[in-house]
């Protein structure tokens, strides 16, 4: 089957030489995911997780290598037209959440919506439905430094959700949150995975949050040193319908 | 984004540091105050210079012994002697273009009326001045020709020494006293007011030319001070003065290179020459609140550079989620209008307060003109537009993951 790649990368090189000696923080990763997968990124801290994450979600360019986005080379594409990439087809969940200030959970979760030109009732609404869906359907109205870490995180989810994307890139989205919530709002990456066909690519430190994963790639120094489904061993968090399977086949 | 939630983002980042955005719009508040008190006043005065030189006359022309500077009629004559009444006589009979002559002698007197008396300033001239200055009597009479023929004691006073002299009761045909002579006082002319150089023009009191030349004027009873002449109309004021010159020069005997011994003026003249005074007002003025608004620009300049450089994060997000850089630009530049369009309406509503307390304070008449204060209004929004730019292309040119990782 030759579907076209959700995330196709060749040789991708993210090399930081600001402040003397250049430090390769992406060394030479050549990856695919299709449409429909669960990936889960792991690999010790300062190994390259966030730089590959920003670079497909369009936030940042390689120093060399290719990225295409549903077959298209992005390096073609004008600064307009990445920001509507970015609005349209990928939800960004950052690792330091990254909410504005001084601005409601209800209104930051709004703000794609409002660079697609959503009329505002439609946005509200849009809106309040995501937060609900994490669960933060009482505190709309909070501004983010009333909220506890998880609960941003939650807000930052939310804000990811909204618009609907194609592509769902979350930087350590569980990271600040407690095994309660952490397994809710992998339920709901599993939900949107399996019944909206959105794919999902999350990095984590967790190894049980890993493990709801169909495949695990693991990055060390910048290279990819591992690609595949979640070791047996790995417990985890959720279940999922892969899971089942998997164990069915075991039996 | 669409207008609305433009204006409510801005507003709510303006008000989220008040203290800030009041001081940063303070150069426009003055610029735009000082413009809306200066023109409500300059208009005030135009119309004050505008209501006096109609108040001289119709048609005037003024006649003053003696040389004067080109800039405009030299106040005070008799200083020069050049002119006597022959001229006068001669002036009467030769200039067709001219309708009334009136020639104009005084001297600063005391009057005495019973117990009161008052120093004033003594006008002996001829009937025809009630007409030249449109001078006229709220009560009484002028005085006539036959007065002037006969040499008739009477005189008419300004509204201020009537007052002075006779408080709220009827002077007609009550007596007064100047230099000893008895006067019959006829009539009291209705106010005028100020004149274009600032004294009371109802602090005078007139009497027949021949009394005064008579009883008045000691020696120099054939020197004339200054006389007023009306043109037959407006057209031909020029006309008047150029023969008034000529035949002026001629019975003065004047070679062809040989200034003038005498000044005449004309309405024209003293207009311009008011309006010269105006029109440097106004540019001066105008230089002032260009500076003001030079300075309220950079001050909005800054603070918006300020403003991207605190919220380069924030600038960071909206681009990860999908902002253009047009919709960063706008943003920006909507804030910085928003704030100097504050700064403007803060300013229109100041300078007409400051108008008000200082046309309150001083009697100075001002004028608001809502045009103006649309325009100053619209200058101030403009002022944000062009200060406001640079902070924004600046905003509007960060990268995305650069601005996300902003400290
Ligand atoms: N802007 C930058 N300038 C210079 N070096 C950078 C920059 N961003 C990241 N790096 C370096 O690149 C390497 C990879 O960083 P990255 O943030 O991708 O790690 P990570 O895998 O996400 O780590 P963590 O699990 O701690 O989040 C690190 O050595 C880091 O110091
Ligand atoms: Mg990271």
């Amino acid at each position: 089957m030759s579907e076209v790649p959700v995330i196709d990368t060749e040789h991708l090189q993210k090399v930081y030489s600001a402040g003397g000696t250049p430090l390769v923080a992406l060394a030479d990763v050549t990856l695919r995911v299709q449409k429909g997968e669960f990936v889960a990124v792991v690999g010790a801290s300062g190994s390259g997780k966030s730089t590959f994450m920003n670079l497909i979600g369009l936030l940042d360019r390689p120093t060399s290598g290719v990225l295409r986005l549903d077959g298209v080379d992005v390096a073609r594409l004008t600064p307009n037209q990445r920001a509507v990439v970015r609005n349209r087809k990928i939800g960004f969940v950052f690792q330091g959440f990254n909410l504005l200030r001084r601005t409601s959970a209800l209104e930051n979760v709004e703000l794609p919506l409002l660079y697609a030109g959503v009329p505002a009732r439609v946005r509200t609404d849009a809106a309040k439905q995501a937060l609900t869906q994490v669960g933060l359907g009482e505190r709309m109205g909070h501004m983010p430094n009333e909220l506890s870490g998880g609960q941003q995180q939650r807000v930052a989810i939310a804000r990811a959700l909204v618009n609907q994307p194609a592509l769902l890139l979350a930087d350590e989205p569980t990271g600040n949150l407690d095994s309660t919530t952490t397994r809710e709002i992998l339920t709901l990456f599993v939900d949107l995975n399996v019944n909206h066909g959105i794919t999902v690519v999350m990095v984590t430190h967790e190894l049980d949050v890993a493990a709801v994963s169909r495949r695990v790639v693991q990055f060390k120094d910048g290279h990819l040193v591992m690609d595949g489904p979640p070791p047996p061993e790995w417990t985890p968090a959720v279940p999922a319908p892969w899971h089942v399977a998997k164990t069915s086949e075991v039996a | 984004m669409n207008a609305f939630t433009l204006l409510r983002l801005a507003l709510r980042v303006i008000s989220r540091n008040k203290a800030r955005a009041m001081l940063t719009v303070l150069g426009i508040v003055i610029g735009v105050g000082a413009v809306i008190a200066m023109v409500a006043l300059g208009a005030g005065a135009q119309q004050n210079i505008a209501k006096q030189i109609a108040s001289l006359g119709s048609n005037l022309i003024i006649l003053i012994p003696g040389t004067t500077n080109v800039a405009g009629v030299r106040g005070g004559g008799g200083s020069s002697t050049t002119v006597d009444v022959d001229d006068i006589d001669a002036l009467r009979r030769e200039v067709k273009s001219i309708t009334h002559l009136a020639p104009a002698n005084r001297q600063q007197v005391q009057i005495v009326a019973g117990d009161a008396n008052w120093s004033t300033n003594l006008l002996g001239t001829t009937p025809a001045f009630y007409v030249v200055r449109d001078w006229r009597t709220d009560t009484g009479t002028e005085h006539s020709e036959l007065d002037e023929a006969s040499h008739n004691k009477v005189c008419v006073l300004g509204r201020t020494v009537a007052t002075q002299l006779f408080g709220t009761d009827d002077p007609i045909d009550q007596w007064v006293r100047i230099k000893k002579v008895p006067f019959r006082v006829i009539g009291v002319l209705s106010s005028k007011g100020q004149s274009p150089m600032g004294t009371d023009q109802d602090d005078t009191v007139l009497i027949p030319f021949s009394v005064y030349r008579q009883r008045m004027a000691g020696t120099q009873r054939d020197q004339i001070q200054a006389a007023y002449a009306a043109a037959v109309d407006a057209n031909s004021s020029q006309a008047a003065l150029d023969e008034m010159t000529a035949v002026l020069r001629q019975r003065h005997h004047l070679r062809e290179s040989a200034d003038d011994d005498f000044s005449l003026r004309n309405l024209a003249d003293i207009a311009a020459a008011s309006r010269e005074v105006a029109d440097s007002m106004t540019l001066l003025l105008g230089s002032i609140a260009g500076v003001s608004l030079l300075v309220g620009g950079i001050g909005i300049m800054n603070t918006m550079l300020v403003s991207v450089t605190e919220r380069t994060r924030e600038i960071g997000i909206r681009l990860a989620v999908g902002a253009k850089s047009s919709d960063i630009l706008v943003q920006f530049l909507v804030e910085a209008v928003v704030l100097s369009a504050i700064g403007g309406a803060i300013g229109v509503f100041f300078g007409w307060g400051a108008a008000q307390l200082l046309s309150d304070a001083t009697g100075w008449v001002t004028i608001f003109d809502p045009a103006v204060a649309a325009l100053a209004f619209a200058v101030s929004g403009a002022v944000g537009v062009f200060f406001g730019f640079w902070p924004a292309r600046r905003a509007a040119q960060l990268d995305p993951i650069d601005a996300l990782r902003y400290e």
